[in-house]
Order: structure tokens, then C-alpha cells, then sequence
């Protein structure tokens, strides 16, 4: 099979699978979750495959969709692929990364009684996932960015009996909107810009654009999409909810793969990005705020998988300001990959963790773990050790990358933004640590706790090894995948002592703070607003309220003294006056009605004679 | 003296034949005379036919046509009347009156 067949059907078979599934195989879910993962499995075969020399470089037919007009200057959007570094390595971390949540959710989800439905979802946002990797123009980018959208939705709302999961899918998907009509705006500026929206032929055109300050605002609106699908600030808010949605389900695509899409939308127009300035600036901005802002809320969260959520909105902080960065897009990719492997890693872990725990998500209400769990504790340590970048580790690795890129380019604020948020990232991932799985079981749920079946733990190890060694270039270099870190030179400079410090910090503060503790010892003003999230969501809610207010009482006020009397009264009105006019005519008396019929007859005479 | 008639006073004659039954129609209240006046009207139309026959000549004789048409009218008159006379007893059964201007339950 060539590189064509073989990369159409990458894209199609999830879809096909999610068809099958949701029109006929809905009351077999054994067959349903087993069909998922197979499609899955096949996936992540193709994408191994595409990434051998031999098919590196064939060609792929284009599907013509949309042609406005005819010969060289017509309109074309044609769903085609783009097979190059970029795309086959997130390939092969989206169908990695798909195939073990499957596997890890055939035994999650086995209870559930909308266990065929999950899969279908799941099969839908593989499509949907690989759809936005190939995409080689901005409009089919678009139109699978909005089918991730609809994926999530699914998803999260997946339990959609519970108000906080129907509110939450409709959080997630009304704030992903907000970014995509940037995103759209962004979309038809570079075509009127570049007369193209094909990335190949957008990065050749852009030296040419002379109108630098339409760029800019171009590239900023772009940004916009990658603000709302990798939640950013201001449009963060709806990730902690999607915490409602099954554990397997926060992995895949609020971890690992759909949240990483802006960052690697971003990458795909990285030569836009450095041809405005301006852009740049600000994505390196928001995307360090947003790093230290979740930080500092994760420091005070209780619910294990929130912490997660707040650690993968930091560190989607720090893939997109490297995307800003000079050089850093490699850097960004890169953390994007090795970030992966753990913050997957991380929620499966914790998803094995709720689950042995009777489905508690507290941390204080967890603890002594480790006798209990041998083998979910060891990989979640891994994966913590690479969250906060121990040396050696493949997030040690790619967070170096990062910062020194920042520093090289001169990028002075956002670099000692992103060392203070790689001390805070220590301090609450041990924190986690060492509530949740060291010292003794603080609740009944948490004494009962036994180790999960191989199905769940053999993915948590694959996850483990990849997390630590992802880095290396005996994985790294075959699949070609992975960005151009220095790997194997180990600068002693002041990035890496500077980080090193913070992990030590850190990680020690925490430790001492909570070791052997049964409940939050830290209570003051600061740690009540971390603890409340800041009150974003409030503030939105009240914004919300008020536009909505003062939007309502002008509608009401058109429609009292403008429209009730044009529309509605003058009407009734006319009609009933015209009514009243004519009714005298009928008087019933027969001989009135013979002269009526005279009098016309002589006027009818008189018109045709005269 | 003017012994001879012309067209014209055969119409005036008819005219004002037509012009009293209308007014007869409009005016009297019961159902036979307006009945009555309905007729009139209708003679009225069949002397204007005969007058055009008879002053309508080509080598002198009258036009025929007119005459043959009004054996047709007065058979058709007939009939009608018999149906109008039908349904004036229907209605009189019906309303116990044969004054007009008491049938009004249709007024506003």
C-alpha cells in the first residue's frame, strides 16, 4: 500500500469505526470498545509506517472539495495532507497516546452504561485530531478544529445525567468558539494578505505582504483559536471544568492531544509568527502569565485531577510562549511531545488511582498508597520526576529547551517567569505527591484500595518509560519526530543551575510543609483567592450578567414603544376600521341590495359606453 | 299632424316602461308587486327588441331575427316566473309575511 492509501485511511477509519458504532452497534459494548481500539491500534501502525523512509515522501491525491470560479486563479479548498516532520511526529504522539487511553478505558469504562457511546466518541476525536495534523490549509485545519471542538463537547458531557458535566461541555465548547471566531477573522486576512490558504504557499508569500501592520493583527486573531482550544488567559476557564468528563477522556484530549493543538497550529504558521513582531510579543506574554497564573491556583486546589488541569494550563503556558520565542518554536514542539507522554502518564494514573478508590477525587481524602499501588505509584512518581523536570528526565530536557531559548532571545521577563513557575510546579506536584500517595490512608475508600488490572497498568508503564526516556535519542531520532534540543550536551549554565535550585526549593518547601500532614496547613488571603481560582469565573459570570441586562432591556424597550405599535397595533387597527366601514353596507333589507345592483349596472354602462 | 312613428318614441316609450318597473322593484314592499314590476321591466326589454326589428329593414320588409328572439324571451320569462313564484310561497311559508322589509335577519 502506498503513502496515499495508507494516510486516507489513518484519517477515515475512526470515523468509519464512530459511524458503525453509534448507527448499529450500540447494544454490544464489549464489540463497540473492541472495534475502537482496534481502529486505534491500526492508526498507530500506519503512523509508524508513514514515518519510515520509504513512505516518507510519497505523494498524497488531494480531495477537491470548494472551487469558486475557473482556470489558474480559482478559489480551491481541497481536503489534503501534509506528511511532513511536523505533522508525522504529532502522528505518532496522537495515535500513541489514543491507542493506551483506549486500552486504559476498556477497563475504566467497563461499568458504564454509555460505554458504546464513549468509544464512538473517542473514535470521532481521533478523526478529528488527525484531521487538524494533516491539514495542509487553513480551512480544513478550521473545520477539524471545530470538529475537536464537537469531540469534546461529547466527551466531557459524556455523563451528561450530572448538571456539572452538561455545564461544563457547554462551558468548553461556547469558550472555544470565542478563540475560533478570531481564529476565522485571522483565517480570511492572511487569504486577503497572501492570496492563498495553503501553508505552503502562505510561507512563501509572506515575505512579499507590504502591509506589515495587517499582519500582525492577522497573526494576532490567528492566535486568538489557539488562545480558546489551548486555554489560555483570558479563555482558561472552561479546562478545570472539563475535569468532569472520565479520567481517560482528560488524558487524551485535555492533556496530551487537543489542548496541544494550538501550540501546534501555532507551529505550522511559525513563519508567520516571526514575520510580525509585534504577534510575537504578545503570544510570549499571554502564554506566561497564563503559566505563572494557573501555578499559582494549582498551589491550593484539592481535587486530584484539577491540579492536573491547572499543571497541563501552565505548561500549554510554556509551549506557547515558546512559540513567540525566536527559535523556540522547536523547543515548544518539543515540550509539547515529552509533555504528552507525562501529563497522560499523570491523568491515568490518577484515573487508576479514583478508580481504586470508589471514584474519590480528593487528595485529602486519599493517602498510603504506596503499599497498596506498587506499580500506579512508581509510574506516577515518573511521572511527577518528569513534570517538574528532574534532571535527565524528558521534561527536564525539553523545559531546559525552553528557557534557554527565551534567554538567547533576549526575552528577559518571560524567562524569569518561566523560573518561577518552575519552582511553583515542584512545590504542588509534590504536594500531590505526598497528600495523595505517601503517608497513611485517610478514609475508608483509600484503605480498600488495590491495585489495578493489567489492562490499566501496563499502559501506565509503557507511559512511564516513554516519559523518562523520550527524550533520548534512541527513540527520539528513528521517528525523527522530536525537536532539535541539545540532548546529550549537558550545559552547566544559568538556566539550568537557576531551574535546579527551584526544583530543589520547591519541591523540599513542599515536602516539609506536607509531610505526614491530614489537612491544608496553609490559610491565608493569598491561598483563599488561589484556592478560589481567583474568582474568574465569577467576574465572567458578572460581565456576562450585565451585558446580558442592559442587551435585554434594549431589546424590550424596541419592542414595547417601536414595534408592539407599528407591527402588532396599526394593523389590528386598519383592519378593524375598514371592517366597521363595510359592515354598514349589509343592511339585509333586499330592496337596498337590488339598488346597489342598479347603480352598479348604470356605472358599468356608463364606463364602457363613455 | 305627424302620422308616422319613428324608432325613437318606441325607446322613450320603453325607457320609461324600464325606469318605472326599476322604481316599482325598488320601492314597494310587497314581494308580489315588486314581482310584478320585475316583469314590466322585462316587457320594456322585449318592446326595445321589437321596435329595432321593425324599423331594422332591408328591402322592405322587417328584420325577422328580433321577432323570433322575443318568442324565445317570453317562453324563458314564463318559466322563470313560475320558479320565482316558487320560491315566493317558500319564503312565505318560511316568514309568515309577504313584506319585504320585514326579511332583514341578515343586517349587521
Amino acid at each position: 500500500m502506498d503513502t496515499n492509501c495508507l494516510a486516507w485511511i489513518l484519517l477515515l477509519l475512526p470515523i468509519v469505526v464512530a459511524g458503525a458504532i453509534m448507527l448499529g452497534l450500540k447494544r454490544w459494548p464489549q464489540l463497540s470498545a473492541l472495534l475502537a481500539t482496534g481502529s486505534a491500534l491500526i492508526t498507530l501502525v500506519i503512523a509508524l509506517t508513514l514515518a519510515c523512509p520509504e513512505y516518507r515522501d510519497g505523494s498524497i491525491k488531494s480531495f477537491p472539495w470548494i472551487q469558486l470560479g475557473e482556470g489558474q486563479d480559482a478559489f480551491r479548498v481541497n481536503i489534503g495532507f501534509n506528511l511532513d516532520l511536523l505533522s508525522r511526529g504529532m502522528l505518532l504522539i496522537v495515535t500513541a497516546i489514543g491507542f493506551l487511553v483506549h486500552l486504559f478505558s476498556l477497563e475504566y469504562m467497563k461499568d458504564d452504561n454509555g460505554q458504546s457511546r464513549y468509544f464512538a466518541g473517542l473514535a470521532l476525536f481521533m478523526f478529528s485530531m488527525t484531521g487538524i495534523v494533516l491539514a495542509d490549509n487553513f480551512v480544513m485545519m478550521f473545520i477539524f478544529w471545530e470538529l475537536v471542538g464537537v469531540s469534546s463537547y461529547i466527551l466531557i458531557g459524556h455523563w451528561y445525567q450530572k448538571d456539572a458535566a452538561a455545564d461544563a461541555a457547554k462551558k468548553a465548547f461556547l469558550t472555544n468558539r470565542v478563540g475560533d471566531v478570531g481564529f476565522m477573522i485571522g483565517i480570511l486576512l492572511v487569504w486577503v494578505l497572501t492570496k492563498s490558504i495553503y501553508f505552503h504557499e502562505i510561507e512563501a508569500a509572506v515575505g512579499g505582504v507590504a502591509n506589515r501592520h495587517l499582519l500582525d493583527v492577522a497573526v494576532l486573531c490567528i492566535f486568538c483559536g489557539a488562545i480558546g482550544k489551548s486555554a489560555q488567559l483570558p479563555l482558561h476557564v472552561w479546562l478545570p471544568d472539563a475535569m468532569e468528563g472520565p479520567t481517560p477522556v482528560s488524558a487524551l484530549i485535555h492533556a496530551a492531544t487537543m489542548v496541544a493543538a494550538g501550540v501546534f497550529m501555532l507551529a505550522r504558521i511559525s513563519v508567520l509568527i516571526t514575520a510580525s513582531g509585534m504577534a510575537a510579543e504578545v503570544i510570549v506574554w499571554i502564554g506566561a502569565i497564563t503559566a505563572l497564573f494557573s501555578a499559582l491556583i494549582a498551589l491550593q486546589q484539592n481535587d486530584i485531577k484539577r491540579i492536573l488541569a491547572y499543571s497541563t494550563l501552565s505548561q500549554l503556558g510554556y509551549m506557547i510562549m515558546a512559540q513567540g520565542i525566536d527559535n523556540g518554536g522547536d523547543a515548544g514542539m518539543f515540550n509539547l511531545y515529552t509533555h504528552a507522554f507525562f501529563k497522560a502518564l499523570l491523568f491515568l494514573g490518577a484515573g487508576a488511582v479514583i478508580l481504586a478508590c470508589h471514584h474519590e477525587q480528593d487528595i485529602w481524602k486519599m493517602g498510603g498508597l504506596r503499599r497498596k499501588m506498587p506499580i500506579t505509584f512508581y509510574s506516577f512518581f515518573l511521572g511527577t520526576a518528569a513534570l517538574i523536570a528532574v534532571p535527565f528526565t524528558s521534561g527536564f530536557w525539553s523545559k531546559e529547551a525552553i528557557l534557554d531559548a527565551a534567554h538567547h532571545a533576549g526575552q528577559t521577563g518571560p524567562y524569569w517567569i518561566g523560573l518561577i513557575v518552575a519552582l511553583l510546579t515542584p512545590f504542588y506536584m509534590t504536594r500531590l505527591f505526598v497528600v495523595a500517595f505517601l503517608g497513611k490512608s485517610r478514609s475508608g475508600d483509600a484503605k480498600d484500595a488495590v491495585e489495578v488490572k493489567a489492562v490499566m497498568w501496563v499502559p501506565l508503564v509503557i507511559l512511564a518509560f516513554m516519559a523518562v526516556f523520550s527524550a533520548y535519542g534512541l527513540i527520539a531520532n528513528p521517528l525523527q519526530a522530536l525537536g532539535h534540543a541539545e540532548l546529550d550536551h549537558f550545559h552547566l549554565n544559568q538556566t539550568s543551575l537557576l531551574s535546579l535550585c527551584g526544583l530543589i526549593v520547591g519541591a523540599g518547601l513542599a515536602f516539609w510543609l506536607y509531610q505526614g500532614k491530614s489537612e491544608e496547613p496553609l490559610n491565608g488571603a493569598f491561598f483563599k483567592l488561589s484556592r478560589n481560582k481567583f474568582y474568574v469565573d465569577e467576574m465572567y459570570a458578572h460581565l456576562i450578567g450585565i451585558i446580558q441586562d442592559d442587551f435585554a432591556a434594549l431589546i424590550a424597550f424596541l419592542d414595547r414603544y417601536v414595534l408592539q405599535p407599528v407591527l402588532v397595533r396599526l394593523p389590528a387597527f386598519t383592519s378593524m376600521a375598514v371592517g366597521n366601514l363595510l359592515r354598514r353596507f349589509q343592511v339585509g333589507n333586499l330592496q337596498i341590495y337590488a339598488l346597489y345592483m342598479s347603480a352598479a349596472a348604470v356605472l358599468l354602462i356608463l364606463f364602457f359606453i363613455f | 299632424m305627424e302620422a308616422t312613428l319613428t324608432l325613437n318614441d318606441f325607446l322613450l316609450i320603453s325607457g320609461i316602461l324600464f325606469s318605472v318597473g326599476l322604481l316599482g322593484v325598488l320601492i314597494r314592499r310587497n314581494i308580489i308587486v315588486i314581482f310584478m314590476c320585475l316583469e314590466l321591466m322585462l316587457s320594456a326589454a322585449n318592446l326595445t327588441l321589437v321596435a329595432f326589428s321593425r324599423f331594422d329593414t332591408g328591402n322592405g320588409h322587417p328584420n325577422y331575427h328580433g321577432q323570433v328572439l322575443l318568442f324565445f324571451i317570453i317562453t324563458v320569462s314564463a318559466a322563470e316566473v313560475a320558479v320565482g313564484l316558487a320560491v315566493m310561497v317558500a319564503l312565505f311559508r318560511s316568514r309568515k309575511t309577504t313584506d319585504v322589509s320585514q326579511i332583514n335577519s341578515m343586517k349587521f
